[in-house]
């Protein structure tokens, strides 16, 4: 019987298989930040274990650093301290840390792919659980505690079991106007945020073929929220165009020999998955969440669901919604625009070629967060800068920002942000904060308008 | 890693679903860089109002529930891979968490840090919740070696399942990353073949 997309790079990953037991898994890379790797860094120093493989780690800092004044010293002494212990541990240990003011730093989920690190067929492991992002170029990718990123320092192995396998076809047309991050909140919405727990995903079909890298890259981003480790999607001629040339992209000879090893690693058409699902293109609308968790998600003009589980209903108690609303012309007053989901540069493109010649409404605070330094960059060469700032957007540094809420940047309680982050939880976005999930086309709109809109029907 | 094998003990119950660990442990609090101090924090948005006022109504601060075991709804642990959830729950003290389903990230991490995980059906959930309710000091016995939970107030005996090499693990104290470093011979020679 053939072999999944999964199947072949997990197995051609296995050092050893423990009797009715955890395998032990090779890791081709590995990228750590400030917040998950500290207490990483201690476990090895306490038991005086040497970093096994430093040339095979790459650090950065995103989470808890400031998006503004980034030339200055970090005001916060936690934060301060905490990005501070990162660079002392990589300069102890050896490893290429690409810093605060370093042209490369940003969201260790952009600068991956877009410095040609992530590539098809190898195995990523990061302290984040929105690692699942790399997934999208056919690479087993997922997120790990920090006891198993020491093991990961220690080995460049983790002890795991294999996952089962699923896969989610889409086929058909998206309608206009619905994007990636569209796709994948419906797909949670229909699956429930614990349909993936102890699967690795698959995402195939005519939607996922004819999508970007970027619009991938969102989609396997959420594999987490249904619970899932991982997702993934097959390379194709795509993925190859997106690596090539980048900063440390394969070429010459040993571009040939990736590109047919990459070309091997397609599911095989007999192969079988250990559960399938499969969704129709078109009845996909531009989505929006209305609960505290990424599944509670419906289409604009749909109305909340009723349920009688008392968290459901603790849920939306919190987010001051009833069964039965619809949050079609909702009025907010925060949007961001940023996190690992979506701050790409197509994102801030598809941001700006929608506001072009519009005023943000004068209530909204709406806020640009790029991924990294690089789309920083490109941002203000592609002349989308200027377009943010015209229309009354901040646009800030890089970094994960208002996704979690770790630094300033956050939403007060109460308050409804429309954010194209991946977690609407309570107080995600700061204490008392009402998250509401949405593409970055969406959330343009909603900051244009100053109330939720169904961008088709405009 | 403390070691774990079996204990009688009372236990609290959380009758919320989707627990996600940034309720356990809000990122705000994730500035450390030790493992020490998060139970402090644990819950610290339901436990304590925007005045830093204790919630009356929040399971953890009625003195009617106590102990070291945890019972809370279906799909703890969802979200954030953060480490720093299953300090917090075992700095607080608790050293095992009954659920009808645990995320992957965090059932590892327990795992990884001598906190016990174990699954039951939603049914048993439901038992285990009512007899809590109706008499708070109910006791329960954890026994790892045996893989069951039992109430003898109800007379109800649950087996659960574990791996057993994270068995033998908690049963010893043992890290993955001791075993690990004992198959380093391993990793070089499939690194050696991979490279030829």
């Amino acid at each position: 019987m053939g072999k999944t997309l999964f199947d072949k790079v997990w197995d051609s990953h296995v050092v050893d298989q423990l009797e009715d037991g955890p395998d032990i898994l090779y890791i081709d890379k590995h990228l750590i930040h400030e917040v998950t790797s500290p207490q990483a860094f201690s476990a090895l120093n306490d038991k005086d274990i040497p970093v096994f493989r430093p040339r095979q780690i790459l650090a950065t800092v995103d989470h808890n650093v400031p998006t503004l004044n980034q030339h200055l010293p970090i005001k916060d002494d936690l934060s301060r301290n905490q990005v501070a212990k990162l660079s002392d541990n990589c300069e102890e240990h050896d490893i290429e840390l690409y810093g605060l003011g370093h042209p490369y730093q940003g969201i260790v989920h952009v600068i991956g792919p877009e410095l040609g690190i992530t590539q098809p067929g190898m195995t990523m492991v990061c302290g984040d659980s929105h690692t699942s992002t790399h997934g999208a170029f056919g690479s087993i990718a997922f997120g790990i505690g920090t006891s198993q990123v020491a093991q990961v320092f220690a080995s460049q192995c983790l002890l795991v079991s294999k996952p089962k396998s699923m896969r989610i076809t889409v086929d058909g047309e998206l309608k206009n106007g619905v994007h990636p991050k569209d796709v994948i909140l419906y797909i949670i919405s229909q699956l429930g945020t614990d349909s993936g727990t102890g699967y690795f995903v698959e995402y195939a079909g005519e939607v996922f073929e004819n999508m970007s890298m970027e619009g991938r890259m969102t989609v396997c981003n959420m594999s987490i929220e249904m619970g899932a480790r991982g997702g993934m999607i097959a390379p194709d001629q795509t993925t190859y165009d997106y690596i090539e040339g980048r900063e440390f992209a394969p070429s010459k000879a040993e571009w040939q020999q990736k590109l047919k090893y990459w070309k091997s690693l397609p599911s095989d058409p007999d192969a079988s998955f250990d559960k399938e699902y499969s969704f129709d293109a078109a009845e996909i609308s531009p989505m929006i969440t209305y609960g505290t968790n990424p599944g509670m998600g419906i289409g604009i003009q749909e109305q909340i669901p009723s349920s009688q589980n008392e968290s459901f209903k603790k849920s939306l108690e919190y987010m001051g919604f009833n069964h039965g609303d619809t949050l079609n012309n909702l009025p907010i007053n925060y949007v961001f625009i940023g996190s690992c989901t979506n701050s790409r540069i197509e994102d801030f493109r598809v941001a700006s070629a929608y506001i072009k010649g519009k005023k943000k409404a004068e209530n909204v605070n709406a806020l640009i967060v790029p991924g990294s330094q690089q789309v920083a960059k490109q941002i203000q060469d592609e002349g989308l800068g200027v377009v943010f700032e015209e229309a009354g957007f901040l646009i800030r540094q890089p970094g994960c920002s208002a996704c979690l809420a770790m630094n300033d940047d956050k939403i007060p309680a109460g308050e409804y942000c429309v954010s194209t982050s991946n977690r609407n939880f309570e107080g995600r976005q700061g204490p008392g904060a009402r998250t509401i999930l949405a593409s970055p086309l969406t959330a343009v709109a909603a900051a244009i308008e100053g109330k939720i809109v169904d961008i088709t029907q405009l | 890693m403390e070691k774990f094998t079996r204990l009688e003990q009372t236990a609290i119950p959380l009758e919320i679903e989707n627990v996600d660990t940034d309720q356990i442990i809000p990122a705000r609090f994730l500035k450390a860089t030790d493992r020490e101090g998060f139970g402090e924090n644990l819950f610290r948005d339901w436990r304590y109002d925007k005045n830093d006022k204790p919630i009356s109504d929040f399971v953890l601060n009625n003195p009617t529930y106590a102990g070291p075991i945890l019972v809370a709804g279906n799909n703890f642990g969802c979200g954030s891979s953060r480490e720093h959830a299953t300090w917090a729950l075992a700095d607080f003290g608790f050293k095992v968490v009954i659920s009808s389903f645990f995320a992957d990230i965090f059932k590892g991490n327990a795992l990884n840090n001598g906190l016990l995980p174990i699954q039951v059906s939603d049914s048993q959930l439901e038992t285990i919740f009512e007899a809590i309710i109706k008499n708070p000091n109910c006791e329960f016995i954890v026994d790892l070696v045996g893989q069951y939970i039992e109430i003898p107030s109800i007379d109800l005996q649950i087996d659960f399942e574990i791996n057993s090499y994270k068995k033998t693990c908690l049963i010893n104290g043992y890290d993955d990353i001791d075993y690990l470093i004992n198959n380093k011979h391993k990793i070089i020679e499939f690194e050696r073949k991979r490279n030829a």
